[in-house]
């Protein structure tokens, strides 16, 4: 019985009328621990900011199971490193959506925060102001603000950039951590063997769903191929996406077979047919 | 001239000079921590194009009602709300920056008043309205001004929280709280509520100054924001004491002299403030290893 944490309907989010992720359909299972990878334009940070709703759906939509909290690192983030803060207030900043705006913090949410900076590997590092860090500690200290929001649902869009392999490695351990403690964890990658390593599921994106499912069988040779081989430019004159039907063989040459038509949401799936089964339909390598 | 003739006496002797200090007093107290936010938003000149907005709102409170508090006081706060709003508007729902749409909005706004205050008044009269009289204050004034100082710093002290969080790091707010855009709108309304606190006694010109000089120097001396805030009311209400002062005893006009006092703070902190120019440059004579 699975037990989603986030439904995906038909999902279509982009910009300025053009798609960056198409039709996506399928479930996240709760306790889940997901890796999204795809070339860069393939949709993979808009898909977290629709899920987080920093964008709003073009169509379809994204639901959320009732309750969910969630917790959102984003690729590129918009700290102004000139305030006046410490890396204690940053962390701090986590413990917002239980305070609120008036709550005030007790003697436990400061435990957390202190925690929170031991297990990223920044004790000590509590009354740092902030354009004294590094990029690697400042990526650590939004890390522990993750631990500190204590979501049910994490987002990390490539956590790891420009970060050294002993932090990755410490990171790596918080996310496992996560797991086990039953968090469902999306994380957009750009590394395959770490995919291959850590993450049990992949989504593959290549503006459209390539592949979703265990990671083993979805990042396969041919999957892979199609992936980097996806049309990354907007065209002014790219035909109109018209409903379920019209949008086979759109000139990006994405496969919209899969998922439509499929009720993925009833229950008895198992792993490889309720995300659509998309990694058994993806286009062989013509153009390879 | 003894000292205590020098710095007491002109504020125990004059009834307008006591009013002058109390309104002034109260005016640091809201203003300066609003212009700390404001220099932390990157927005110190936002005050200046808002204290613009507000002219012809008063203008028009001033040709119908001559020089009056209370229809000046709504008029600047209806102009300087709606350019505010305005230009947070297209700054949050199109793809204009804020520093483009409020540029905008004020310039509209301040060739309205100018055009408005032409229409009857001399340029004396522009000149008040401009440059205020802190030594004019009346009751009514220094009640206004009070109860803009006590809403004031209850609405900084309920966002608090969101207004550090938004200057911070405004994608995690949205992430994390609808709170953003109502915490935008309601900081621009305390400017706002502020600045026409202001222009009573400084004018619209000099008002804004108050708001931004001491936060401008409160930045040089700490690196937390709220020791930043009460530094820079600190430094408000020095400023106010000193120019008051200066303005008594060598007969100057008082709104300019309260700003130059608020200046001369502000210069010395960018140069010795232990995070000004001279600690940026002077080599330490020794550091830690780690």
């Amino acid at each position: 019985m699975s037990d989603p944490c986030l439904t995906f309907n038909n999902l279509t989010l982009g910009y300025d009328r053009h798609a960056a992720v198409h039709h996506l359909e399928g479930v996240v299972d709760k306790g889940s621990l997901t890796a999204i990878y795809g070339a860069n334009g393939s949709g993979k940070s808009t898909l977290l900011k629709g899920i987080v709703g920093l964008i709003k759906p073009m169509a379809g939509d994204c639901k959320r199971s009732p309750g969910t909290r969630i917790a959102y690192l984003p690729q590129l983030s918009e700290i102004d490193r000139a305030f006046p803060a410490r890396v204690v207030d940053i962390v701090s900043l986590g413990l917002w959506p239980r305070l609120g705006l008036l709550g005030r913090q007790t003697a436990e949410d400061r435990k957390a925060v202190a925690d929170a900076l031991v297990a990223v590997g920044l004790a000590g590092f509590e009354k740092r102001p902030l354009d004294t860090l590094s990029g690697g500690q400042m990526q650590r200290a939004l890390f522990a603000r993750v631990l500190v929001q204590n979501a049910d649902l994490i987002l990390l869009d490539e956590p790891f950039n420009a970060i050294d392999a002993r932090t990755v490695r410490d990171l790596l351990v918080i996310i496992s951590r996560w797991h086990a403690e039953g968090r469902t964890v999306m994380a957009v990658l750009h590394d395959l063997e770490l995919v291959r390593l850590h993450f049990p599921e992949t989504l593959l994106l290549a503006r459209a769903p390539v592949a979703w499912g265990q990671t083993k069988d979805v990042l396969t040779p041919a999957n892979l191929e199609y992936s980097r081989h996806f049309d990354e430019a907007w065209h002014d004159d790219a035909p109109w996406c018209e409903g379920d039907d019209a949008h086979h063989g759109s000139i990006h040459g994405h496969e919209h077979g899969h998922g439509h038509g499929h009720d993925h949401h009833d229950g008895h799936a198992h792993r490889d047919s309720k995300h659509g089964s998309a990694s058994a339909k993806a286009p062989q390598t013509e153009d390879a | 001239m003894t000292m205590f003739e020098f710095l007491i006496a002109p504020f125990t002797e004059f009834g307008f000079m006591q009013r002058a200090l109390a309104g002034s007093l109260l005016l640091s107290l809201s203003c300066c921590p609003v212009g700390v936010f404001l220099m932390l938003r990157r927005m110190s000149l936002a005050g200046d194009a808002m204290a613009h907005a507000i002219l012809p709102g008063a203008a028009a409170g001033f040709l119908l009602y001559g020089l009056e508090l209370v229809p000046m006081t709504i008029g600047g706060l209806i102009a300087g709300l709606t350019v505010a709003l305005s230009a947070g508007a297209v700054s949050r729902f199109t793809l204009q920056r804020e520093d483009a749409s409020m540029a905008a909005f004020y310039l509209i706004s301040l060739a309205a008043g100018v055009l408005l205050v032409s229409l009857r008044g001399s340029s004396v009269d522009l000149m008040h309205v401009l440059f205020g009289s802190v030594l004019a204050l009346d009751n009514s004034a220094l009640t206004l001004i009070g109860s803009i100082c006590v809403v004031t710093l209850i609405l900084l002290t309920v966002f608090w929280r969101a207004l550090v969080a938004e200057c911070l790091d405004p994608l995690f707010l949205r992430s994390v709280s609808r709170l953003g855009a109502p915490v935008h709108f309601v900081f621009l309304g305390v400017v706002v509520l502020n600045l026409v606190g202001g222009f009573q006694a400084l004018g619209t010109l000099l008002s804004v100054g108050l708001m931004m000089l001491p936060a401008a120097g409160a930045r040089f001396w700490t690196s937390r924001v709220e020791t930043m805030a009460l530094l820079s009311v600190a430094i408000g209400m020095v400023s106010c004491a000193a120019g008051l002062l200066v303005s008594y005893h060598a007969a100057l006009p008082s709104g300019p002299a309260i700003i130059f006092a608020a200046g001369a703070i502000y210069l010395f902190s960018v140069i010795f403030g232990t995070r000004g120019a001279i600690a940026a440059r002077v080599r330490p004579s020794r550091h830690r290893t780690a």
